[in-house]
């Protein structure tokens, strides 16, 4: 694993006087699924924004996907997938409907829609529910589909913001397989949690506290470091010495 | 004497049974939690309990009180935290304070001592108006001005969901001082780990409870064994040991899978099975309350 699809250098954003984010560094590998834990008001949904070409950097430089994070924000929403907690949009549109949007947004063509269409509803065996309606659906089945439409286009990374807050214990985990497979396949995922199991399920966890990157390794070294048994125990460590309050 | 008390309680939005037949009762100072994913029906039942709502069948008590028929007097009692910030964001901290008291046409002074613990953390920012509180200052706000009426039952739905883990712990450790103050404490939350920190508990899944326990007696109900199992290579770990004989389960658990097997599981046979995979290890291990919903769920 040496191929970066992530590659930032002392990243900071500024607010006026506040720093949310301040200098962080760090690479994420092909492949990876790279878990992004930090507390409420630790920076996070600001670090993300960034990774994400939604905001600029105050001053850093870096690469998402090959492009750069000081300029090139276009083409980085382009390039990477996103998926948010509450897949909330559109729900009056049929699946079939809300999968040729999602194709049309990332510019596929008619033909590469058509093809990617049957392989996503195959694969989740969803072919029967092509016309349901999005909000008819439960709520682990929208999640499922919001994971497939973040990879429509074939992204090279795809960004998870608490994907799996209010799903229940097994569609949580059905979920969880899927990122794997999706890795195991060389897609690099970027994830963010409240659950506190799931960061043991990723290649690497870096914890953000007061807008700095103060941890980052394998869950196993996290956990010998910090002289921990698990990672909710590394992450309350960590959080508990926070500054700066939410 | 029981302070909640459920028959049979059913509600449905159109096709949707949101609610379907639950009963259970919640004792005087008991710290009860409602463990369940989203589509559970926990915000169905807290709207049930604190009147906002009627039921399609069945009947329920809040302090010996008719849901239907007193639910004026259920109302005066009752302190309701919903999932949704519900104060004024335009009024300020203590206008917010104020207003539930005079609603409720008490004084702030004659509730403070059962406030004053919450509402001392975020009385410097009393002149702020709300929605420029922060998630977790919000909820502290919210929790004072449901306490304010000093009532003897408390309805809390999700708090701690979206917050981080030491925010949660210090609204569960909120929780319990109230508990000892004498009141009795209805809380619902989609994290199964907060589960030992109730009295007792309800699983509940798409409007029906799965089973009701205190934590360790839940846990109790998990009859089968169970294993973890790791290996270097995860991902095909969990394929492979679901194709082996007397393997029931193998699902991803934190750092490890979990196991159930059942009658025809033999440690020594999977192990030789999966001979391939490198620094395979399987041993034993207690169930948690997250392996018993599972189990539940796949019933």
């Amino acid at each position: 694993m040496s191929e970066t699809v992530i590659s930032v250098r002392n990243l900071t954003k500024r607010f006026g006087d506040f720093t949310a984010v301040n200098n962080i560094s760090f690479d994420v590998y092909r492949g990876e699924i790279f878990g992004f834990l930090g507390a409420n008001g630790a920076g996070k949904t600001t670090a993300m924004r960034m990774l994400c070409g939604l905001s600029y950097p105050t001053s850093g430089s870096g690469t998402v996907a090959g492009f750069n994070v000081m300029r090139e924000g276009e083409m980085i929403k382009r390039h990477i997938g996103y998926m948010s907690q509450r897949f909330s949009l559109y729900n009056t549109l049929t699946v079939g409907e809300k999968i040729k949007l999602f194709a049309g947004i990332y510019g596929l063509s008619k033909q590469v829609t058509a093809k990617r269409s049957e392989e996503l509803l195959a694969r989740l065996k969803f072919s029967s529910e092509r016309d349901t309606l999005v909000k008819a659906l439960p709520l682990g089945w929208k999640q499922k589909l919001a994971f497939a439409f973040a990879g429509i286009h074939r992204p090279e990374i795809i960004f998870l913001d608490e994907p799996t807050g209010g799903v229940d214990p097994v569609t949580r985990r059905q979920f969880w397989e899927m990122i794997y497979e999706a890795a195991e396949g060389g897609t690099t995922i970027f994830v963010t949690t409240h659950y506190m199991d799931e960061p043991e399920y990723c290649s690497r966890v870096s914890i953000i506290v007061d807008g700095e990157v103060r941890a980052l390794d394998t869950p196993t070294r996290l956990k010998q470091q910090f002289n921990a048994v698990s990672m909710d125990e590394v992450f309350r460590m960590l959080a508990r010495d926070a500054q700066r309050g939410e | 004497m029981n302070v909640i008390e459920v028959n049979n309680l059913s509600k449905g939005y159109g096709k949707v049974k949101a609610l379907d037949s639950i009963s259970f009762s919640v004792k005087r100072s008991e710290l009860f939690g409602l463990i369940g994913p989203d589509g559970a029906g926990k915000t169905t039942l807290f709207r049930l309990l604190t009147t906002l709502i009627n039921p399609d069948e069945g009947s329920a008590t809040v302090d010996g009180l008719d849901i239907i028929k007193d639910y004026r007097k259920i109302r005066s009692r009752v302190g309701y935290m919903p999932g949704r910030f519900s104060l004024y964001p335009d009024l300020t901290v203590e206008e917010n304070l104020a207003f539930f008291a005079a609603i409720f046409g008490v004084k702030v002074k004659d509730s403070y001592d059962l406030v004053a613990p919450i509402y001392k953390q975020i009385e410097p920012f009393r002149k702020r108006q709300a929605h420029n509180l922060s998630g977790g200052m919000k909820q502290k706000l919210a929790l004072s001005c449901a306490l304010i009426h000093h009532p003897s039952v408390l309805f809390l739905d999700e708090p701690t969901t979206g917050i981080d883990a030491v925010s949660r712990s210090e609204l569960w450790d909120m929780l319990k001082n109230l508990k000892e103050k004498g009141i009795t404490i209805l809380v619902s939350t989609p994290y199964m780990d907060e589960a030992f920190l109730c009295d007792r508990i309800a699983l509940c899944n798409e409007g029906r409870i799965l089973g009701i326990d205190t934590p360790q007696g839940i846990i109790e109900q998990f009859d089968s064994k169970l294993f973890e199992v790791r290996a270097d290579n995860m991902f095909a770990l969990l394929e492979a040991a679901r194709q082996v004989e007397g393997v029931a389960e193998c699902y991803p658990f934190g750092q490890a899978h979990h196991l159930v097997a059942d009658d025809n599981f033999n440690m020594y046979r999977f192990k030789e099975q999966l001979g391939t995979f490198s620094n395979l290890t399987i041993t034993p291990t207690e169930p948690t309350i997250e392996d018993v919903f599972i189990n539940l769920m796949k019933q």
